[in-house]
């Protein structure tokens, strides 16, 4: 029985990282990130595009939701969010520093969640 | 194998089901609300004309389309064919490549009239690009680029009537009828006629002011599309029939055709087009697509001008495969693909046969960089073997920046080549005494050589508030260089005096066309909009006679273009206002100095100037009527053919147009949808 059980975790693991070898090259992310205005865009599809591996960021103003297509042989959603907070601007997962976002222009400090 | 073939048929399914609708692209329908568009996010300096810009004016086809707009000049034709002509940068549309849904349209035999061979109702959009232009369509385009989008089956109302009527007699009548054929075939059936039936002579020349005329243009086109596999596809078929009959009032063909009894003119034009269009874009990656589009015509032009014959009949195949991708990211793209294009011209002029076949080959990539905020750069270039233009090379360089807020510079250069088809383009001098001399016997098109000349721009635009309203201003300046071209001389004296003609020969020695534009736009209150533009040109040829501005030419022009719209109230009634004024400078006018007094012209022509207005009621999204004038200050051209009292003697010339024939004009009709 205990056998059975070792057997069937190894099982579990085993797929679990065949799964993520088999890594897409072509991975699409929608992630929210704060932000207001063109300037915003500008700074958050800069810093999108800065982590190699990202083929297409863009950054919808209205909505707040960035489209990601990244490569993920070469990286992941979170190196993106890294570079995105790291430039002051919030996502779910990563916030950034009060420096980053205080160093924003103006019309960019937008309402922290 | 069984199991292997249900494995590959799930894991494609996955796949499938895995691809998300919204990675293609769906045809976005231009709902802004201005009429005219220019992005500061784009490379090229390029203008988006809505479908409601089109509205302000409301006649009639393509080549009436730019009245409202400063980047091209609309000109007037000959006296006798009433077909306007536009000019972009001062030089007339052979230099322009004017595409219809990317595929070149108004080239070779239908130089002269094409553009009045697409109704205004089917065009949903125009984009017009200042300067070199893409190199993906081709190596034609000297000073500029307009592409025509029809509009599209998918997004398109189940019927929509236009019905249409005007002072000099002209009527237009155009329904459409749309059906969704299933979830991912669409089709849409255009059905256009017009005709100009009671002869007017307003200026008592005996001459008709505007030619009586006939057309029935019909399309029909079928549009694929599948979002979740990622393919898209046009199928278009379409067949025009025009008919113009032009000259005296008195002139009966059936009697008089090929007499010298009364001065006479038919122009009989038919054409089919065929053509189909498949995109694809690649699953996951809507960055990376493909397209394969083919076009067939045949264009038959059957006419004599008075005694001038001048029969040509085109037909034409054009493919295209394109491929668009990007290198690392979205801010490197590239697009790359072949063309293949074969002429078989058949014409004749009077006893003259100049039929010929033209086909050429060419290959393109192009690199767009754009850092996704203030800076942007388009370089592309192209190799082409062509069987008279030879094997040759065509750069093309865009650039975008925007040093500060809302300020766009750009920066373009390029090269362009072509035949001149000397006949089909100069068409008008037919309605004259001329005769066509060329004078050069060892190129290759004609006997005379390729033209080939660069293009350099330079634009500046900076929007900002005025009064808290939005403004912008801004200058174009464009300059094209020949190195080589064909000049159609209307200057030198003939050597036999009391004759006239039109010289064709290779330039020697400088051409160039430099043009400034500076416009002005601001919305002087809610809803109403002011645009202003000055224009000047600075056209010289080296001709045989010596240095010499293009003849029918201003110097200066201005424009203004006021609109005003009321508040659109809740069962969408509302009132339209649409008011343009044009003032065009002197004109140097082809030499006239060598005929009797009475048939003599000045040098320049006086300038003069030209208001149109328009006002739309809508009653309701589905019903409105309009009314509009042409030329209501009534400003005529004296004397607008040249020896009309004798037309087949030596001072006959029709052709020396620099200003409205027919005076004042008014329109009316009606627009109906069923939505």
């Amino acid at each position: 029985m205990k056998n059975l059980f070792l057997g069937m975790m190894l099982l579990v693991v085993t797929l679990s990282v065949q799964a993520q070898t088999k890594k897409n090259k072509n991975a699409k992310y929608t992630i929210e990130v704060n932000g207001n205005c063109e300037q915003c865009q500008n700074r958050i599809q800069k810093a999108a595009f800065s982590v190699s591996g990202v083929k297409m960021a863009s950054w919808d103003i209205d909505s707040h939701k960035l489209n990601v297509i990244i490569n993920e042989e070469k990286t992941s959603i979170k190196a993106v969010e890294v570079a995105i907070a790291k430039v002051g601007h919030d996502t779910k997962e990563f916030k950034s520093t009060k420096e980053s976002y205080d160093k924003l222009p103006g019309c960019c400090q937008y309402d922290r969640w | 194998m069984k199991k292997q073939i249900s494995i590959l048929l799930l894991s494609l399914l996955c796949a499938f089901t895995s691809y998300s609708q919204d990675t293609l692209k769906v045809v976005k329908v231009v709902s802004k609300s201005k009429g005219l568009q220019k992005s500061s996010k784009i490379t090229a300096n390029t203008t988006l004309v809505t479908s409601k810009e089109l509205l302000k004016a409301a006649c009639c086809n393509l080549a009436e389309s730019f009245e409202t707009n400063p980047s091209i000049d609309v000109n007037f034709s000959d006296a006798l064919t009433g077909t306007k002509q536009i000019k972009m940068l001062g030089l007339t549309s052979p230099y322009l490549m004017i595409d219809e849904e990317n595929i070149p349209s108004v080239r070779g035999a239908s130089q002269a009239y094409g553009l009045s061979f697409t109704p205004g109702t089917w065009i949903e959009s125009i984009q017009i690009t200042k300067g070199a232009g893409s190199v993906v369509n081709g190596y034609e385009s000297i000073s500029g680029q307009i592409n025509t989008e029809l509009i599209k089956p998918i997004n398109n109302i189940p019927f929509f009537l236009n019905a249409y009527g005007s002072s000099d007699s002209r009527f237009e009548l155009n329904t459409h009828f749309n059906a969704k054929l299933s979830d991912k075939w669409s089709s849409a059936l255009f059905v256009h006629g017009n005709a100009r039936t009671a002869k007017k002579d307003m200026n008592d020349d005996g001459f008709l002011d505007n030619p009586l005329a006939k057309q029935v243009n019909i399309l029909n086109r079928y549009q694929y599309y599948n979002a979740e596999k990622g393919w898209v596809s046009f199928i278009n078929f379409r067949y025009m029939n025009d008919k113009k009959q032009a000259g005296e009032t008195d002139f009966d063909p059936n009697k008089d055709k090929g007499t010298t009894n009364f001065w006479g003119s038919e122009i009989n034009t038919e054409r089919f087009d065929v053509s189909s269009k498949v995109g694809y874009v690649f699953k996951d990656m809507p960055y990376q697509s493909f397209g394969f589009q083919n076009a067939f015509n045949s264009h038959n032009q059957d006419s004599y001008y008075g005694l001038n014959q001048y029969n040509i009949k085109q037909s034409s195949f054009y493919s295209n495969l394109i491929f668009n991708s990007i290198i690392n990211n979205t801010m490197h793209k590239f697009a790359t693909g072949l063309n293949f294009t074969y002429d078989k011209y058949q014409e004749f002029v009077n006893v003259n046969d100049y039929s010929r076949i033209d086909n050429s080959i060419g290959a393109f990539f192009e690199y767009t960089y754009d850092n996704a905020s203030n800076f942007s750069l388009i370089a592309g270039g192209r190799v082409d073997n062509h069987n008279r233009l030879g094997t040759f090379f065509t750069p093309r360089l865009h650039i975008r920046y925007n040093p500060w807020e809302k300020a766009t510079l750009r920066v373009s250069a390029g090269r362009g080549k072509r035949s001149a088809n000397i006949f089909a383009e100069n068409q008008s001098l037919f309605a004259s005494s001329r005769t066509f001399d060329v004078l050069n016997a060892s190129g290759k098109i004609y006997g005379l050589d390729p033209e080939i000349a660069w293009n350099y721009g330079l634009s500046f635009n900076q929007k900002f508030k005025l009064f808290g309203r939005n403004s912008d201003i801004g200058f174009d300046f464009y300059k094209t260089d020949f190195t080589k071209q064909v000049v159609v001389d209307l200057y030198t004296a003939p050597a036999i005096s009391g004759t006239h003609q039109v010289l064709f020969y290779n330039l020697n020695g400088k051409s160039f066309a430099n043009s400034l534009q500076i416009d002005f736009n601001v919305e002087l209150v809610k809803h109403l909009d002011i645009r202003t533009a000055y224009k000047y040109y600075d056209i010289q040829t080296d001709y045989l006679s010596g240095s010499s501005e293009r003849p029918l030419q201003a110097k200066h022009r201005f424009f203004a273009n006021l609109g005003y719209e009321t508040h659109i109230t809740d069962k969408g009634k509302q009132w339209k206002f649409d008011f343009t004024y044009n003032w065009m400078g002197q004109q140097k006018l082809p030499e006239t100095a060598s005929n009797p007094i009475e048939d003599r012209l000045p040098v320049y022509s006086p300038s003069y100037s030209l208001m149109n207005f328009q006002i739309t009621r809508t009653f309701s999204s589905t019903f409105e009527m309009y009314f509009g004038g042409e030329n209501v200050g009534n400003y005529k051209q004296e004397k607008a053919i040249l020896g009309s009292e004798n037309p087949f003697g030596s001072t006959f010339d029709a052709s020396i147009v620099y200003a409205p024939v027919f005076g004042q004009m008014y329109y009316a009709g009606l627009r109906f949808k069923i939505k």
